[in-house]
């Protein structure tokens, strides 16, 4: 395993995207941070710049207008890099899919790795799904 | 000042720029109007008998265009809805936000979704749309249709 | 002096939505502000002409996820109103509950997330600590934490088991003494005072120019509040009082919103205990041409809903009009004139909630200069030395 992996996947830090979300999978992932469900535990930080960042959470469906500022965050992001698509909007667009200012899914636009369904995921749901990522990652290197 | 003497106030005051009353329900009244008093009543409404501005919601019907401007009297409990007609080939109103902020906003969506020009308006740029959206193409229209040649409709399964 | 334009956003850390302004400031007073909206924006006005009456309120309700019951409760009200149709007695207060919680969880969210713009993050995991049970709540009343589902139009969908009644009312008993805790902890905390007090004025007369809402206004001594105003619900059958100040800085807005959630829990426990028999729903079969309007008061402030029928099942126009959309342009009245340094907390203090406001502008890069890290650190030391000189220190 690269070092660079390595490291990644010991305390992975994470960014939150919205490009177009209703809020709750925003705030579902904030409240991963407070006391009762506390994702530090996991050596999981939400991070301030892009820059600093190694999974990339990426909720909403996706509009014209952010969609733009999306792909120039995703180009910042350092690689290796993860991206975790939260809720509903964010896997099919889900009940905004015929909105005139949604145009097209956000894994046509960036690739995605992990997909968390629910409108709104629990936090438990945003969890595990980071923790799966995790542990896929580390076998799929392990067995090279 | 009650209700019946608000209504009474407004239909001494603008007999010639009221087209119709149509009084729906205790708390509600609707009020047309010609396009062009609409400055002098929406005022009056405003500053004199003290109303809050609510919204103003334009819609597209077959022939005309139409938009309401909601004003709700929180003493009294009363929404009056001030509408006006405008004709298609003519969409032009003069803008509010000389005499209260609160339009300023409104006027500028209904500009970009609907395509109605409001004269006297300092700042119409767009407001929720991208830049790059084309002229001439409002979404809220009924003659709407999808100009995008990229879109994907179906969820991929 | 010079001016430098200082662009916040479209994806800043401290906020959660994404949203843009571009200050103008010189030196560090800020002299304007532009404020770009639109990335939030789905067109949910247009999808909801597609949709019928019924469908129409799960969609509604994904305008926003903290203000999730507001929405859907001027929507259904609006629905009435076309009707025009009276919902049943029981349905009323479990529709007020509902709206009471969802403003208690609101108001704790927006206290949690003002602490964590100033730096003070105990209050932000206090506060967010204390949510949780909210929500825990509002998951034994609904089935669901964010997202409930109650409403429909003429009543609500599930109706409020007499065995949950008692577990609810203890656990409410339990959030208020923490609360009371909360309240102390941040009203007469110092360093809050010095942050907030004072600051981001927004005066009577620009309330009222603004036609801002909720506690926006009522932070301003505007005493604005739709459930006195135009009672709906069961407001006017249960005791409560509505929280005016007068100074109109971010500390009074922050006091408006703590007292407002006891009168909630006060709300709710009195809706519980006094709860009426009946039916939950007064089954609407069609919906004639017409059109009707609903207004609710929801945690930022009023919530309005315009729907035009023509007979179909679905509406020939639905207009959302969220209370964000008339309070973000008070922005130039409190902005202005401040220093750059509060201009966040003053940017938060109306409690913003964008994807209610752009239901349905690239960073302008004429910048007069750009600065680079050597020109900072010389600008940080000589404000360091004014400040010294200032307060004497050398």
């Amino acid at each position: 395993m690269s070092i660079k992996l390595k490291a990644l996947l010991k305390s992975p830090w994470v960014f939150h995207l919205s490009t177009g979300s209703c809020n709750n999978c925003d705030i579902e992932i904030l409240d991963c941070l407070t006391p009762r469900f506390d994702i530090e535990r996991f050596g999981m930080l939400l991070v301030g710049s892009i820059k600093h960042a190694d999974v990339l959470l990426i909720t909403g469906s996706g509009n014209r207008k952010s969609m733009e500022r999306a792909k120039r965050l995703y180009e910042q992001i350092p690689k290796p890099c993860l991206v975790v698509a939260v809720g509903e909007c964010a896997l099919s667009r889900g009940m905004f899919i015929h909105s005139y200012n949604c145009p097209v899914p956000i894994d046509k636009v960036i690739p995605v790795d992990v997909y968390i369904p629910g409108c709104p995921p629990k936090p438990e749901a945003i969890i595990a799904g980071v923790v799966k990522l995790i542990e896929k990652v580390r076998k799929s290197t392990e067995k090279k | 000042m009650t209700r019946e003497e608000v209504l009474d106030d407004l239909r001494k005051k603008f007999k010639d720029d009221i087209i119709e009353v149509f009084d729906k329900s205790p708390k509600r009244v609707y009020v047309e109007i010609r396009p062009d008093s609409i400055v002098q009543v929406a005022s009056y409404i405003f500053k004199d008998l003290k109303a809050r501005f609510n919204t103003a919601s334009g819609v597209d019907l077959r022939y005309h265009m139409e938009i309401l401007y909601h004003f709700l009297i929180e003493d009294i409990n009363l929404l009056i809805s001030l509408r006006v007609k405008l004709q298609k080939q003519k969409l032009e109103i003069d803008s509010l936000s000389p005499i209260f902020e609160g339009s300023s906003w409104i006027e500028r969506e209904i500009h970009e979704i609907l395509g109605i020009n409001f004269r006297g308006h300092k700042d119409l740029r767009k407001l929720l749309l991208p830049d790059d959206w084309p002229e001439g193409v409002y979404p809220l229209r009924r003659d709407y249709k999808e100009w995008d040649k990229n879109v994907i409709r179906d969820r991929g399964v | 002096m010079e001016k430098t334009i200082i662009p916040i956003g479209p994806y800043h850390p401290l906020q959660e939505e994404p949203e843009f302004f571009l200050l103008t400031v010189e030196g560090e007073k800020v002299v304007d502000i532009d404020v770009h909206i639109g990335y939030n924006h789905r067109g949910i006005e247009k999808l909801s002409e597609t949709k019928t009456f019924d469908q129409s309120t799960f969609l509604i309700e994904r305008i926003c996820g903290i203000c999730s019951t507001s929405h859907p409760f001027a929507y259904t009200r609006a629905v009435e109103d076309i009707i025009p149709i009276e919902v049943p007695e029981r349905a009323k207060y479990i529709r007020t509950i509902i709206a009471e919680g969802e403003r208690i969880h609101s108001h704790l969210l927006w206290l949690g997330l003002a602490g964590h713009f100033l730096g003070y993050n105990t209050v932000y995991m206090w506060a967010w600590k204390l949510r949780e049970e909210i929500l825990d709540v509002m998951e034994i009343l609904t089935g669901n934490r964010n997202n409930y589902a109650m409403f429909k139009p003429g009543g609500v969908r599930r109706d409020i088991k007499s065995e949950d009644i008692p577990v609810v009312i203890k656990k409410i008993d339990s959030i208020v003494s923490t609360l009371e805790m909360l309240k102390k902890a941040v009203i007469d905390d110092p360093v809050l005072h010095a942050r907030t007090k004072g600051i981001g004025i927004l005066s009577k007369e620009d309330a009222i120019n603004y036609c801002a809402l909720g506690p926006t206004a009522r932070a301003s001594g505007v005493a604005r509040d739709l459930r006195k105003d135009s009672p709906y619900g069961a407001y006017d059958k249960v005791e409560w009082d509505m929280i005016v100040t007068h100074n109109g800085d971010v500390f009074d807005k922050v006091v408006v919103r703590v007292l407002e959630t006891f009168e909630s829990i006060k709300i709710i426990k009195n809706c519980l205990l006094n709860l009426p028999g009946g039916e939950i729903d007064a089954n609407i079969k069609d919906i004639p041409p017409g059109e009707g309007i609903g207004f609710i008061e929801a945690p930022r402030g009023e919530c309005f809903h315009y729907v035009k029928s023509d007979g179909t099942n679905r509406p020939v126009r639905h207009k959302v009009r969220a209370p964000t959309f008339m309070n973000l342009p008070t922005y130039k009245a409190t902005v202005i004139g401040e220093d750059i340094s509060d201009a966040t907390i003053i940017l938060a203090a109306i409690d913003p909630c964008y994807c209610c406001t752009e239901r349905m502008t690239v960073c302008n890069t004429k910048r007069k200069k750009i600065y680079n890290g050597k020109d900072l650190i010389k600008l940080s030391r000589e404000k360091t030395e004014i400040l010294r000189n200032k307060m004497g220190v050398k």
